[in-house]
């Protein structure tokens, strides 16, 4: 994902708008990421400082981050705060739990076009998190203990 | 084998959650919800309204405080042609810290709110529409005294910034029905907060 980040960012797609360098991107820019299926097994997820089950389950995108990242498994946090409240909510939560996946702002206004496109699945519901590798891609508008997180990504692996 | 049927039923349970409730042009229930004043309401209360906006929010969801005003709104603007807004607070107030009654009713006299807001107490209405997130509108039409829903969906297509609102869904739908037509947009989605209900 660094790689994918720092192409994004050499081409001029996304643009680092703060000292933490945390990309805000358009369902244009983002949507690349989503069309990837090789070998490694991505782990969007879609979530906000301001949604309860989001922050509940945060720890558990950690967890599998540092535990599957020699498995190739890459954990991507796309975060849905509002721009005004990067700088205000979102790097200090960042900060405050020590969450080391990549962290994108998704800020497109026009979510009946990108919702549908991101999954038929979703309804636009946070939390939700997509989940996919060459095998194909599975979309989950639910929260998640750690162990069914890990099922899935455990299978999708499998799957490869 | 056994993953396999777990991802099934993942599938499925997605695939579920979204099929569920009403879809347009489908037979709303009425419901009789207590308000912040103390009364309940029902649509069979209104005798002149000709439809009906129903709007599941809440107090604490971002997304529902950034349209509190253009709520007020649609209220201020359309009761007079006999659509009233109808709001309706979905969450267990038990798992969604700011949304009891009394956070309620200190946020509409804060606001101003010109339409009730009901609590969905025993969470049985939100599931019956197929509410998911709030905010998450049903404009409903009245016909031959039943509630025929003619809109899911969100007020417009831009959250955080109204000025920058190109489509504004729920007035062009309402409009389409004073006029009597149908809605060119019967379904929208939106990015908003998951009603809360205890044990999920």
């Amino acid at each position: 994902m660094k790689k994918l980040i720092t192409l994004m960012l050499f081409l001029g797609l996304i643009r680092a708008t703060d000292a933490q360098e945390i990309p805000v991107v358009s369902f244009g820019q983002l949507e690349p990421l989503l069309m990837q299926r090789n070998d490694t097994t991505y782990v969007v997820n879609f979530w906000a400082t301001w949604c309860l089950p989001c922050v509940k389950e945060m720890p558990y995108f950690q967890q599998l981050h540092d535990s599957y990242a020699s498995k190739k498994v890459k954990v991507v946090l796309v975060s849905l705060d509002f721009v005004r409240q990067i700088e205000t909510r979102l790097i200090p939560f960042i900060d405050k739990h020590n969450l080391t996946p990549e962290v994108l702002v998704l800020n497109d206004p026009d979510a009946n076009i990108w919702i549908e496109k991101v999954s038929p699945l979703w309804s636009g519901a946070l939390p939700a998190t997509a989940v996919y590798n060459r095998s194909g891609f599975d979309f989950y508008e639910r929260s998640f203990t750690y162990a069914e997180l890990e099922e899935i990504v455990k299978q999708k692996l499998n799957n490869l | 084998m056994r993953k396999t049927i777990l991802a099934a039923f993942f599938i499925t349970a997605a695939a579920f959650a979204v099929a569920q409730g009403y879809k347009p042009r489908n037979k709303a229930t009425d419901f009789k919800l207590k308000n912040i004043d103390g009364t309940t309401v029902s649509m069979n209360d209104y005798a002149d309204a000709k439809g009906f906006i129903v709007i599941f929010t809440c107090n604490h969801c971002p997304f529902s405080i950034a349209y509190e005003d253009r709520i007020i709104d649609l209220d201020l603007r359309f009761k007079e042609l006999g659509y009233p807004v109808i709001a309706i607070n979905p969450n267990d107030p038990a798992v969604s810290p700011g949304d009891g009654y009394e956070d309620m009713q200190k946020r509409a006299a804060e606001k101003g709110f010109t339409f009730p807001y009901l609590i969905d107490e025993g969470q049985k209405i939100f599931p019956a529409y197929g509410a998911i997130r709030t905010p998450h509108v049903f404009v409903l039409n009245r016909e031959k005294g039943e509630y025929i829903v003619e809109y899911i969906g969100a007020i417009d297509d831009n959250h955080q910034d109204t000025e920058a609102v190109k489509q504004k869904y729920v007035e062009d739908a309402v409009y389409a029905l004073i006029k009597g037509n149908k809605p060119v947009t019967t379904t929208t989605k939106a990015i908003g907060c998951t009603i809360k209900v205890a044990g999920k």
